[in-house]
């Protein structure tokens, strides 16, 4: 069985493999592997091209950006995605701005370990992808299972614009697959998850298997939930949440990230101005409490939304 | 790592102060035209900076790769760059080189190693560093990157992220320090406190070169030598420069905080003025030929000028506006 870190690592290796212009840049990558092992044995395999760099966010994204503006396709690992803060300014303001203003196209790919899990506290569980979002000229993907995180990170290589990786830690031992696809939906389509019709829960990253459970929950009540699976949040797939929603008449956005000016209000926005009229009751949404994430495993997990919650937001949602 | 570059010669030295001259005149026409309320944007000079700037343009190569910064007029053209090209982002032609989406000092052309800086100071060191990397693991040796910042850019996290990750990787980055002795209206006793921003060189374990950035052939005989090591192996070379910034901050600015014991002082000496003495106290040239010389100039910025304020600027209907290269991952969605 492959795990969604396997798949990760996967990935790079036939990147690295298929691809001379690829190069991997971070921190304990080398040798040593990467902090979770996502890079383990590339170094061997790869000589010279999976290197090891300082401590240090900011140059080694302006060192990748600069490697892409002479043709090189750098994949750098932030060690966690909360320290990609420290690498934000050449995120936005120089990779995200390099095609606009110079019709140069800028291809890295920088890899966000994202998300919550138990223990890791305010500073190792950060979901960071709308503010990357936020900016334009970047792409922003949040690949769920373990056969997109594959082809996702293949996807991302291969475009010519920067993406930003939110692969989630959460996911990454207990989720397997069999084996791995060849071919995929692209970036920027959206995946039906679970088809429905009474309700549809919006999602992405790990917030889509405690969506599934919920979904799973209600459907033991006899209740039929549609599970949109975002897979990208820039670009954002208006067109499959729309068609979902006319399908239902009811929205339901779930997010691990805060609650202001995320995917979530985005999701709603977008469906209020343009499906009004698809709707049968106000949307609703959940996200993780507004505080940093909390260190304690009994107060992370209700800092996130989870099955329990999700399940009880829909049976509102659904006046049940 | 070879020993000695070949000596500056006199027609160095001439073309260089050539470089110099055209900068000079290219800035005052940029001055008046801002005085006119023609420019698009800001304006920024680099008068007194142009012996330093134009040592590191004319050293670099084709396939070399230059970030210039804010000051950077003279090593702007004698890496290629253009009057012409100059003047149609300054005065927002559609045909200049950004196509009127960003201007003037963030003007570059990447494809060409002339890269476009983005305005947050110290982002530009890092990012030719990852190209010299890059150049490498295409197994090209050779090649140098360069990159200038000011003294107040030099308190940045990016500039110690960058030089400390090139000195890491022993990468043929020259990084250039004009020490203009003021950050807009701060001053170097509020920018740093070691005695010398040379001193840094051997904290980031890379090689120090001081040029006197008030004399031309100082700053050419240093640059000459940090280029040649960088690209004979010796890893990343830090050169300072004492100057002075014979201007305000930008245009907008009166330089009301200078210090005038600093004009006074030996920085304060104007690099122009001193090559002409040169020149002449070497009788390579004479007052004639240097005011003929000038007067060529200014009649090519004049007319260049005049071509380029009949060009069209740049037409909103026609910009695709659009941040990504793949139509398909533009976002239709637009909250209008
Ligand atoms: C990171 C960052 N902070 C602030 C500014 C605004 N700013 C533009 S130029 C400048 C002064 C730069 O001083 P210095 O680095 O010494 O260069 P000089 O202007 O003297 O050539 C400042 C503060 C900026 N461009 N980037
Ligand atoms: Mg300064």
């Amino acid at each position: 069985m492959i795990t969604y870190l396997e798949a990760i690592r996967l990935a790079q290796q036939k990147a690295l493999a298929t691809d001379p212009r690829v190069f991997l840049y971070g921190q304990d990558i080398g040798n040593f592997g990467g902090a979770f092992k996502a890079t383990k044995n590339l170094a061997n395999e790869f000589p010279g091209r999976v290197l090891d760099s300082p401590l240090s966010e900011d140059a080694i994204v302006g060192m990748a950006i600069g490697a892409a503006i002479e043709g090189a396709r750098p994949i750098v690992e932030m060690q966690f995605a909360d320290f990609s803060t420290c690498g934000l300014n050449q995120i936005v303001n120089h990779a995200a701005t390099l095609f606009y203003r110079t019709g140069v196209p800028c291809p890295i790919v920088v890899r966000l370990p994202s998300g919550g899990t138990s223990g890791a506290g305010p500073f190792h569980s950060q979901s960071m992808e709308a503010i990357y979002a936020h900016w334009p000229g970047l792409v922003v993907v949040t690949p769920a299972t373990v056969e997109d995180v594959y082809t996702m990170l293949l996807e991302a290589v291969a475009i010519d614009d920067p993406v930003i990786f939110c692969e989630h830690k959460f996911l990454y031992y207990h989720l397997k697959a069999e084996k791995l696809p060849e071919t995929s939906l692209p970036i920027g389509k959206a995946r039906i998850a679970r088809a429905g019709r009474d309700a549809t829960i919006v999602t992405h990253g790990a917030m889509l298997h405690e969506s599934l459970a919920a979904a799973a929950e209600l459907a033991a009540d006899g209740y039929e939930l549609e599970v949109v699976d975002l897979r990208s949040v820039k670009p954002l797939d208006t067109d499959t949440v729309l068609a979902s929603v006319a399908r239902t008449g009811r929205l339901l956005v779930v997010s691990e990230e805060w609650p202001w000016g995320g995917v979530t209000s985005e999701v709603i926005s977008r469906v209020s101005t343009e499906g009004f009229g698809l709707l049968d009751a106000a949307p609703m949404r959940i996200n993780a409490k507004d505080t940093p994430v909390p260190y304690h495993p009994d107060l992370w997990s209700v800092h996130r939304p989870t099955a329990s919650t999700i399940a009880a937001a829909a049976r509102r949602l659904l006046h049940i | 790592m070879s020993k000695k570059p070949a000596p500056v010669t006199e027609s160095d030295y001439l073309k260089a102060y050539r470089t110099m001259l055209a900068s000079r005149v290219l800035e005052e026409k940029l001055a008046s035209l801002y005085r006119a309320g023609m420019i698009k944007g800001g304006v920024f000079l680099g008068k007194g900076q142009e012996a330093l700037s134009v040592s590191v343009g004319i050293h670099l190569r084709r396939g070399d790769v230059f970030a210039p910064l804010i000051r950077d007029q003279a090593g702007r053209l004698a890496f290629g760059d253009t009057i012409l090209d100059t003047l149609r982002t300054y005065l927002g032609s559609q045909l200049g080189s950004m196509r009127g989406r960003d201007g003037n000092i963030h003007r570059g052309r990447p494809r060409d190693g002339y890269y476009a800086m983005i305005s947050h100071l110290g982002a530009m060191v890092p990012a030719v560093a990852g190209a010299l990397l890059a150049r490498r693991l295409r197994g090209e040796t050779g090649v140098v990157g360069a990159t200038c910042i000011g003294d107040g850019g030099t308190s940045t996290g990016a500039f110690h992220e960058g030089l400390n990750a090139a000195a890491v990787d022993k990468l043929p980055l020259v990084v250039v320090v004009a020490n203009n002795q003021y950050a807009y209206s701060t001053p170097n006793s509020r920018q740093y406190a070691c005695a010398d921003l040379l001193d840094k060189a051997a904290g980031y374990g890379v090689a120090g070169h001081r040029a006197d950035g008030t004399d031309l052939l100082s700053c050419l005989e240093t640059l000459r030598q940090a280029v040649h090591d960088a690209r004979n192996g010796g890893g990343p070379q830090l050169v300072v420069a004492p100057l002075l910034r014979l201007v305000g901050h930008g245009e907008h600015d009166d330089f009301a905080y200078l210090d005038k014991s600093l004009k006074k002082s030996a920085v304060g000496a104007d690099c122009l003025e001193l090559a002409e003495k040169h020149i002449l106290s070497q009788g390579w040239k004479t007052a004639e030929d240097l005011a003929a010389w000038r007067r060529e100039t200014e009649n090519e910025v004049n007319t260049t000028a005049d071509r380029v304020r009949r060009e069209p600027p740049p037409d909103p209907g026609e910009d695709d506006w659009a941040a990504l290269s793949r139509p398909e991952y533009r976002e239709q969605y637009a909250a209008a």
